[in-house]
């Protein structure tokens, strides 16, 4: 009578089946694959892509001696933290803000405007930023219009152009986030605050900010994980370059797998990656369940 | 910093409060916010200003400026079955298969879920959270490598099972949440009357969360249209590409000359989605949408 209640309960579980099948087959083992495939010398083309042979620890001991992998580190966490962290995240809360105060059909045009960045295909967003930027681009119109010389920012500034093309196009996000973190701040705490003489920026650090720090905790991860990722916005504006200058984790994998042939090395950095996904993935669950006690 | 907030919060609660008149922020001046605002919004409507005039202009170039005169003839220049029509259809075919496909696995999967104590709830439900976070850039040369290995490569249906796997996590943890919304007695008076569980999900549970299903779709929907990098890797011959990557060989060939065609393009290929967020928004209300997502 139990077993056949357990039997039972875990028949259940069986809707379960298709989702899980899919996830390990298309998920699962291309993580898996990934981190054998990191040992091997496997090639795209050539004998190597037949019979890759174990190599064991070499790409990842190539990763480190070669220059391009720190330069690409180094480039990823500036791109990461300069227009995730620091631009979309603060951008976000600014507008967020902002829209609490102002007129109810500003916020709403001015939100329109900010969504519709996000809204369209990635390849979309990516040409109109490529056009903005481009020697005679908008962006130079209107620094000619202002009396300010413009440059080449797609060869000068490769890093500016793309941080401030992934600000452009992801803020919506931590915007959308704030806003509903900013509505559920109940209005009657800032407005007792507000009689005691806090200032503005007091009543955000001591009241608002506490308030919706589940938020802010939340975004940031998510924002980091986003922008961690993104490829095409790059590859379209920059491709990487020029040389190096805005190779980010993956663009270099990319370009090392596909490129140069070389799958054992782009596995490598691919895992790399993958295990800083996963890193977040953690610490975010953690984050989440330690809200919920 | 949490135990200063909370000082200041005990405190003011502490304070007889005044009358509402005496609240300065009521007439506050609404002026800065808005010019704030608005500064910002044109910074974020400039670059797309480009898509719009040039897609206008016959002889656009990357400069901003309204069009001499305005003309569709860098529409009907890419309106041709080879260049738009059938790269269009390949991008319905690829989002359609994979949000369906997507819709089935995430409402069949969450009813258990939603429905059913099991020891494997929580850790299953946290690893697809886990799950969600996983950057899907940095796993295609290992998924290439296995489509390869497998023979799956330049198959759209590998390529839709690729990509509902990957919006899996996400939609399950959404639907998950839309069908805990969604009251346990309705069923049990399905139950009682001998129906089985997925008889109760299909009669019961699925028509009281229609709304839930349309955002859970349309929002797959949305990210497989816009997708080009996991097509651009996996579909090889331009029969099968979706707009994505076929707009992106056109840039390649033709970016350098035909700006006002490219722009055109993207504007035609950018119109589905816009439609359909719109829908979302206004229909389900974008918070909604989030809440499904972000709720734990």
């Amino acid at each position: 009578m139990v077993e056949r209640k357990t039997v039972r309960q875990q028949l259940r579980l069986l809707p379960v089946l298709p989702s899980v099948l899919l996830i390990l087959v298309f998920l699962a083992a291309p993580i898996l694959w990934s981190f054998h495939a990191s040992f091997t010398n496997a090639a795209l083309t050539g004998r190597n892509a037949r019979n890759p042979a174990w190599t064991g620890v070499e790409n990842y001991v190539r990763l480190l001696g070669d220059a391009a992998f720190p330069a690409s580190v180094v480039l990823t966490v500036v791109f990461v933290v300069a227009s995730a962290v620091v631009g979309q995240n603060m951008l976000g809360l600014l507008i967020a803000g902002l829209m609490t105060r102002a007129r109810k059909p500003v916020a709403a045009v001015v939100g329109t405007a900010v969504v519709a960045a996000w809204v369209l295909p990635e390849i979309v967003a990516a040409f109109a930023a490529y056009a903005y930027f481009s020697k005679d681009g908008t962006l130079n119109q209107v620094l000619g219009g202002a009396g300010v010389a413009g440059a080449d920012w797609l060869y000068a500034y490769p890093m500016v152009a793309v941080v401030l093309a992934n600000i452009w196009r992801g803020t919506a996000f931590s915007m959308l986030v704030y806003r509903a973190a900013l509505a559920d701040v109940p209005q009657d705490i800032s407005e007792a605050a507000l009689m005691d003489g806090a200032a503005g920026w007091q009543r955000l650090v001591f009241i608002t900010l506490p308030l919706i720090r589940s938020s802010i905790a939340t975004n940031l991860m998510l924002v980091t994980l986003q922008t961690l990722a993104v490829f095409t916005l790059i590859w379209v504006m920059t491709a990487g370059g020029p040389s190096s200058a805005s190779t980010t984790l993956p663009v270099l994998a990319y370009q090392e797998a596909f490129k140069f042939g070389d799958i054992g090395y782009g596995t490598a950095i691919a895992s790399v990656l993958i295990v800083l996904g996963l890193v977040f993935g953690i610490a975010y669950v953690r984050l989440l369940r330690g809200d919920k006690r | 910093m949490t135990t200063a907030g909370r000082r200041t919060f005990e405190e003011t609660l502490r304070r007889p409060r005044h009358g509402e008149g005496a609240w300065p922020g009521r007439h506050r001046n609404r002026g800065p916010a808005d010019a704030a605002l608005l500064l910002i919004g044109a910074c974020f409507v400039l670059p797309l200003l480009w898509l719009v005039f040039g897609s206008l202009d016959a002889e656009a170039g990357y400069q901003t400026r309204l069009p001499a005169s305005a003309s569709l003839a860098n529409f009907t220049a890419v309106l041709t079955p080879e260049l738009l029509l059938r790269p269009l259809w390949n991008s319905l075919l690829l989002s359609a298969g994979t949000a369906s496909v997507t819709l089935v696995a995430a409402v069949l999967a969450a009813y258990p879920l939603s429905r059913f104590e099991s020891r494997f709830n929580r850790p299953f439900m946290y690893s697809i959270l886990c799950g969600t976070c996983l950057p899907v850039t940095a796993i295609m040369v290992p998924v290439y490598g296995l489509f390869v290995q497998l023979r799956l490569l330049d198959s759209q249906l590998a390529t839709v099972l690729f990509m509902a796997a990957t919006a899996l996590p996400m939609a399950i943890w959404m639907t998950k949440n839309f069908m805990d919304a969604v009251p346990v007695s309705l069923e049990e008076a399905a139950w009682v009357d001998g129906a089985s569980g997925l008889t109760a999900l299909r009669a019961v549970v699925l028509p009281l969360m229609r709304q839930g299903l349309g955002v859970v779709f349309i929002f797959v929907f949305i990210q497989t249209w816009g997708n080009f990098f996991v097509p651009f890797i996996l579909l090889l011959s331009p029969s099968k590409q979706p707009a994505s990557v076929s707009i992106f060989s056109f840039f390649g060939q033709h970016g350098a000359i035909a700006y006002g065609q490219l722009a055109a393009f993207s504007i035609l290929y950018s119109v589905p989605v816009l439609v359909l967020y719109v829908l979302v928004a206004r229909g389900a209300g974008g918070s909604f949408a989030l809440s499904g997502a972000m709720k734990g």
